[in-house]
């Protein structure tokens, strides 16, 4: 009896002592999240407060029916599938490699972590600079290897920034996608490769048959993670290219921020966020779904 | 977590707590927003701690604005002054969304925004403190910067329009005659020239980024051909035919002769600024603080062979330069508006202009027979003088920004991409027509 209540005592002072950060995190999270999902139902054209006209659901019509609205989704999806998979690609291998028994593996390790612990925005005008159409390093190594004649203007061409913002990224993201994969072979146990060496399996025959399936958690985990990340791609894009040349890498969360900030389309632009998150949303519950599915493969 | 709910124990389930906490958050925070409800403004007692939003780019620079603020500060000790600046490209975006938070006491805004900003009092009314010494004293187009129907939102700091700059070196080099850059056939000319000398292979550098740059030269070329943004009555795009299309073309045809630096589509002013100061560049539209950016020995390589005209002319002898004028605002939700009304009168004051002539042409009349502001500025002053009187506005529009995007959009598939300009202008006319309706 005692012990009940003190056991009750205890949530209660627990509750108490949570309930201000709960209140300021929910706060924070719900209250805006609410508040847009309001707004994309009123024709909202001011940041002031006031009274707008209710138009039901006009704004996600007139998202879903804007031209403009799917070649950015078609710049997004291109931008999500390209980069996910080059970063995992080249996380697999830059994973192996931090895995072998180097000499010099905590300054692979060290380097490795530099990418990433850069913040996007300084690593856009990094590359931004290196890709200069007059001054850029780049454009500078090209022509001197003879690769080219004269120097490109590599941000000048729609489909060719795209390309580059995706490599930008890349470089920037394989880093955490390798730790993560590093951290998943180092639970791995070695006895399994050893056994297939006896069994005469080579290192290739090894990576398909024992890494490759043992990383499967892992590579889910990181799939998640990458293609809603990628998804919402915005700052890379803000400081590289600002959407341009021609609306060529304009994303979905850039012309949201273009219509809800620039052209003060409030209503518009809560609506599109919020067809945003409702992908992101189908997204990750097939993901998770297929992650339960490869921890239980992994469990039996 | 660590509450959890442990049946017949008495304690407070997971999904309770939850409950409960996004109850009280989402309370604490709607009685905050209501609480903080309306525009909110007022006048303050004139002195205390304002805040102000500038830019980095062009115009007055950020030691200019520091050294201008310091010296008001010593003249009025009473008032505080926090100064912040931004790039262009941030400035509109970040004056929204600071409007309703009331961060700031006074905006710089650019000469496209009056409509917008007044008409959603992000920024305040002041035509009613706009004294006749002031309306008499300014240039008329100048006061014009801020205006829109009749009414006056802020008072012009920033006058300015695009010059063309060349490098003497360069004619020199290809005999080139400064003469022939009279009209823009004649630059192409020069150009074609410069180039068949091999002195510079793009001799035309341009700030044709999908920004508001691009729509600064396209309207200069646009006016110099005679065209117009929109039908006299307001209410339809005009700029697909006649001399709109005939700018764009030109613009396109200086990239198919190769006579176009290609980076153009990607730079901004400060790009173009640099390109031409490494003498990568023959030609270059841009801003006032170009000459004396391009002249600065330390920045730029062909400092001392910089010349400057008026923009060229088209065709039918037209050559009015694109107004890029801004304006500083009280804002619309400060509680300090006396303060910020006396900074703002104090910044735009003629003898603060006057003293920075050489960063920005000053916004009054008798500063331009002033020998000091023509001694600080030899070169533009007289040429500022005759450009000023001829100025072609983006149109005045409360939608400006969403038909500035269209257009960027459009007329860079021309540019980066090859497209037809009747076609693009077309699409683009087309867009715009929900936008004007």
């Amino acid at each position: 009896m005692a012990a009940s209540r003190d056991r009750r005592g205890q949530a209660w002072l627990a509750l108490a002592l949570l309930a201000p950060a709960a209140v300021v995190v929910f706060g924070v999270v719900l209250y805006p999240a609410l508040r847009a999902l309001w707004i994309s139902f009123f024709d909202v054209d001011s940041p002031m407060p006031g009274a707008y006209p209710f138009t039901g659901i006009g704004n996600y019509r007139d998202v879903l029916t804007d031209p403009l609205v799917w070649t950015a989704a078609g710049h997004t999806v291109y931008f999500t599938l390209v980069s996910t998979a080059a970063e995992l690609v080249l996380g697999v291998l830059l994973a192996l490699l931090m895995n072998a028994p180097l000499r010099a593996r905590w300054l692979l390790r060290a380097i490795v972590i530099v990418p990433w612990a850069l913040p996007t925005i300084v690593n856009g005008a990094m590359w931004t600079g290196l890709l200069n159409s007059q001054y850029g390093p780049v454009n500078a190594l090209l022509t001197q290897l003879h690769v080219t004649s004269h120097y490109i203007s590599f941000l000048g061409s729609p489909f060719l920034a795209l390309n580059l913002v995706i490599v930008a990224d890349v470089w920037k993201n394989t880093s955490l996608v390798a730790f993560f994969l590093l951290a998943g072979l180092q639970t791995i146990p070695h006895g399994l490769y050893e056994a297939a060496r006896v069994d005469g399996a080579g290192p290739v025959r090894a990576f398909f048959s024992i890494t490759l399936p043992l990383l499967r958690p892992t590579i889910a985990i990181v799939l998640v993670l990458r293609t809603m990340e990628a998804f919402k791609v915005f700052d890379i894009i803000y400081v590289m290219t600002g959407g341009g040349p021609a609306s060529g890498t304009q994303t979905v969360t850039f012309l949201t921020y273009l219509k809800a900030f620039s052209d003060q389309r409030f209503g518009y632009g809560s609506a599109m966020a919020y067809l945003i998150v409702v992908v992101i949303l189908v997204l990750s519950t097939i993901y998770l779904r297929l992650l339960r599915q490869s921890d239980m493969g992994a469990a039996a | 977590m660590s509450v959890r709910n442990h049946p017949g124990d008495g304690g407070v389930s997971r999904r309770g707590f939850l409950g409960f906490s996004a109850a009280a958050g989402a309370t604490v925070l709607l009685g905050s927003a209501c609480g903080a409800g309306g525009v909110g403004g007022g006048a303050g007692n004139g002195t205390g701690k304002i805040r102000a939003l500038f830019m980095k780019q062009a115009g007055y620079s950020e030691s200019d604005i520091r050294k201008m603020t310091a010296a008001f500060q010593k003249a009025n000790p009473k008032i505080q002054v926090d100064v912040e600046l931004v790039a262009y490209e941030a400035l509109h975006d970040k004056i929204v969304a600071a409007a309703p938070a009331h961060t700031y006491d006074v905006v710089l805004i650019d000469v496209i925004w009056p409509a917008e900003f007044g008409s959603k009092r992000i920024v305040t009314d002041v035509t009613g403190k706009v004294s006749g010494g002031i309306r008499n004293g300014m240039l008329p187009g100048a006061l014009a910067t801020a205006e829109y129907r009749d009414h006056y939102y802020g008072l012009p700091w920033i006058l300015d329009t695009k010059y063309l700059f060349y490098n003497k070196a360069h004619l020199r080099k290809a005999g080139v005659d400064a003469a022939s850059l009279d009209t823009w056939d004649g630059v192409r000319a020069a150009a074609k020239q410069i180039k068949s000398k091999g002195v510079v292979d793009t001799p035309l550098a341009w700030s044709w980024k999908q920004v508001e740059a691009l729509v600064c030269d396209y309207t200069q070329l646009l006016g110099a051909y005679g065209g117009a943004f929109l039908t006299p009555d307001g209410k339809s795009a005009a700029f697909q035919t006649g001399g709109g299309l005939d700018a764009l073309t030109f613009m396109r045809g200086t990239i198919d002769d190769g006579l176009t630096n290609k980076g153009s589509i990607t730079w901004i002013e400060d790009d173009v600024l640099k390109t031409f100061s490494q003498g990568q560049a023959s030609f270059m539209l841009n801003w006032t603080y170009g000459y004396a950016g391009a002249n600065d020995p330390k920045a730029s390589k062909v400092a001392g062979d910089v010349g400057v005209l008026r923009t060229p002319a088209g065709p039918g002898g037209k050559r009015p330069g694109v107004n890029g004028s801004m304006a500083l605002c009280v804002s619309g939700g400060s509680r300090n508006q006396a303060a910020a009304w006396t900074y703002i009168t104090y910044l735009t004051g003629a003898p603060v202009q006057d003293q920075y002539a050489t960063s920005s042409l000053p916004c009054w009349h008798a500063s331009y027979d002033d020998p000091e502001v023509a001694k600080a500025n030899p070169k533009i002053v007289p040429i500022a003088k005759e450009q000023l009187a001829d100025l072609i506005a983006r149109p005045q529009v409360p939608r400006y920004n969403e038909m500035s995007q269209v257009l960027q959009a459009q007329l860079q598939r021309c540019l980066a991409q090859g497209a037809d300009p009747a076609a693009v202008l077309k699409s683009a006319a087309d867009q715009a027509k929900r936008i004007l309706a």
